[in-house]
């Protein structure tokens, strides 16, 4: 079953990373990535910019409406995403620990509703 | 870099190396924070590396940074404006610095050694528990915030934030870095082995990835070690230096060449570090004169029978299993009680194993990888190849160490040849 991790952080210590800051962490999530490549799990991941280059758009009310910075005003912004292929929660939850965002944000951990195949109207 | 500015740079790292925690404990006592030790000695090598290349490498290099590193402070204190990053001292300190160094502090056992306190700030109860290794790593072995991070699989701006909030909590807060009282010395110190304990753990895909973490979790070694010297009478500390000995000595032994996890019973023993396995026995005999067993002092008893192989030429189960029954007794946690049933699984048979296990069955055990591939395990053992087979898929599942995944992955094949 597929599960998607959503990894929530504060950004606010990635204010005034440097290039070797940002090397780093690329490396530590790489570390990470080929894990789940290894053990045959990895599907996608992305890593967001920050959340103040963030705009919404909604047309909910009746007229489009766009709007500069998050959809939610929060400590911990959405940062970036794991997709993963696991047979049940508790495998997912075994990846999500090992997760470096697990150490300092939160992992919501969310399993796929969508059929298997993919959606079937979609082509 | 001429051969002789190599010379100095490999004796000034050598010195770094050995004696950082050394300095920048001796700066606190003398009443720096942390921080602010941190960059008089950062200065003070950087002067080093100057300096050392042109006059010669001083008679007592230690001596010698710390008194410039004082000087530095004292600089820094009358006018920080006044000085660049790069810093300058004017000659009187220099002349200052190389008779401090020539005079008192020439025998290195007038050197005092004030690590201990050092190592009891950073695992204060005050400070989040979750920096105090990262702490310790960092003033007393020197490590970069980056360094640590790496080991912690952890993006460096997020590490260097939560130090960097430690020690002005040391400073703002006044954690005085003095023993603690006889009273309090037991639960602090059980929070600094605690403290190790974390730094040795940092081993996840440790193998596969021959990066610093090797090397941090290697000091967990040193620290354990270290606090032994400093405080020889306390029977846990030696347990727990006595556990990390007995682990190091076979880390060689734990991977083999294809990648895979290969299980302790399995090692090829002639891989094994008979030095540190000594050592540890040393430690743990010591240890048991207290009469006084605890956690660290049973988990290492249960690694020095494992050892014992060496000489035995095969595993008492019997000897293990009582060990976990002990440690369960003082220290219940699922990890402990699935050791005892599959130790006892192979003391006595894997029936009686899968009966100890099935107690735990429950909402811990679900997602506890350890649970199931002993269950696996004790079921192949039976010869309960139809229950066998989904509980190595569900051990595999929870599995995110490779090399292990690669070694239930062999069993699961096995099993599905046996079954035909």
């Amino acid at each position: 079953m597929r599960y998607t991790f959503f990894l929530y952080s504060d950004e606010t210590a990635f204010a005034d990373a440097s290039q070797e800051d940002i090397a780093q962490t690329l490396k530590v999530y790489g570390t990470y990535i080929r894990a789940l490549k290894d053990a045959g799990v990895f599907v996608d991941t992305d890593w967001l910019q920050p959340s103040m280059t963030a705009t919404t758009l909604s047309l909910k009310d009746g007229a489009k409406k766009i709007q500069d910075g998050p959809f939610a005003d929060s400590k911990e912004q959405l940062g970036g995403s794991f997709v993963i292929d696991v047979p049940d929660l508790d495998a997912a939850l075994a990846w999500a620990e090992k997760c470096p965002a697990a150490q300092y944000g939160t992992i919501e951990v969310r399993a796929s509703a969508m059929p298997e195949g993919g959606n079937p109207y979609a082509g | 870099m001429d051969r002789r500015s190599g010379e100095v740079r490999a004796k000034a790292d050598k010195v770094a190396r050995a004696s950082y925690g050394r300095l920048i404990a001796i700066l606190v006592s003398n009443g720096a924070d942390i921080a602010s030790a941190e960059d008089a000695l950062a200065d003070a090598f950087a002067r080093a590396l100057e300096t050392w290349p042109r006059d010669g490498i001083p008679t007592n290099p230690e001596g010698w940074l710390v008194t410039v590193a004082r000087n530095r402070r004292k600089d820094a204190a009358k006018s920080a404006a006044a000085r660049t990053a790069s810093g300058s001292l004017d000659d009187e300190d220099f002349i200052l610095a190389e008779r401090a160094a020539q005079t008192d502090m020439q025998e290195p056992d007038h050197f005092p050694d004030r690590r201990l306190n050092l190592i009891f700030a950073c695992a204060h109860p005050a400070i989040d528990a979750q920096v105090h290794t990262p702490l310790m790593l960092q003033t007393v072995l020197g490590f970069r915030a980056s360094e640590i991070a790496s080991a912690y699989l952890m993006p460096g701006p997020v590490l260097a934030q939560r130090l960097v909030r430690a020690k002005r909590k040391i400073k703002q807060a006044g954690i005085a870095f003095s023993l603690p009282e006889p009273d309090d010395l037991k639960q602090r110190l059980a929070a600094v082995l605690e403290a190790i304990y974390g730094a040795y753990s940092l081993d996840w895909q440790n193998n596969q990835n021959c990066d610093p973490t090797q090397d941090i979790s290697s000091e967990a070694l040193y620290l354990s070690t270290l606090v032994c010297e400093l405080l020889p009478d306390e029977p846990e500390a030696l347990g727990l230096a006595a556990l990390i000995a007995f682990s190091f000595a076979r880390r060689d032994a734990r991977i083999d060449q294809q990648g895979v996890y290969v299980p302790l019973e399995a090692h090829d023993v002639s891989r094994w570090n008979r030095f540190l396995i000594r050592r540890g026995q040393t430690m743990l005999a010591k240890a048991a004169t207290f009469k006084a067993p605890a956690r660290f002092q049973l988990e290492a008893a249960i690694q020095s029978a494992h050892c014992d192989r060496l000489h035995l030429g095969k595993v008492d189960w019997q000897v293990i299993a009582q060990l976990y029954a002990g440690l369960m007794a003082i220290a219940p946690t699922a990890g402990s009680a699935v050791g005892y049933a599959a130790a006892l699984g192979r003391a006595v048979g894997p029936q009686t194993g899968l009966a100890a296990l099935a107690v735990l069955e429950g909402e811990e055990t679900k997602g506890f990888q350890p649970y199931w591939a002993t269950r696996a395990y004790l079921l192949r053992q039976a010869g309960d190849f139809p229950h066998a087979r989904p509980a190595y898929e569900k051990a595999l599942s929870l599995t995110t160490h490779i090399p292990s995944r690669k070694w239930l992955e062999n069993a699961l094949e096995n099993i599905l040849h046996e079954n035909h």
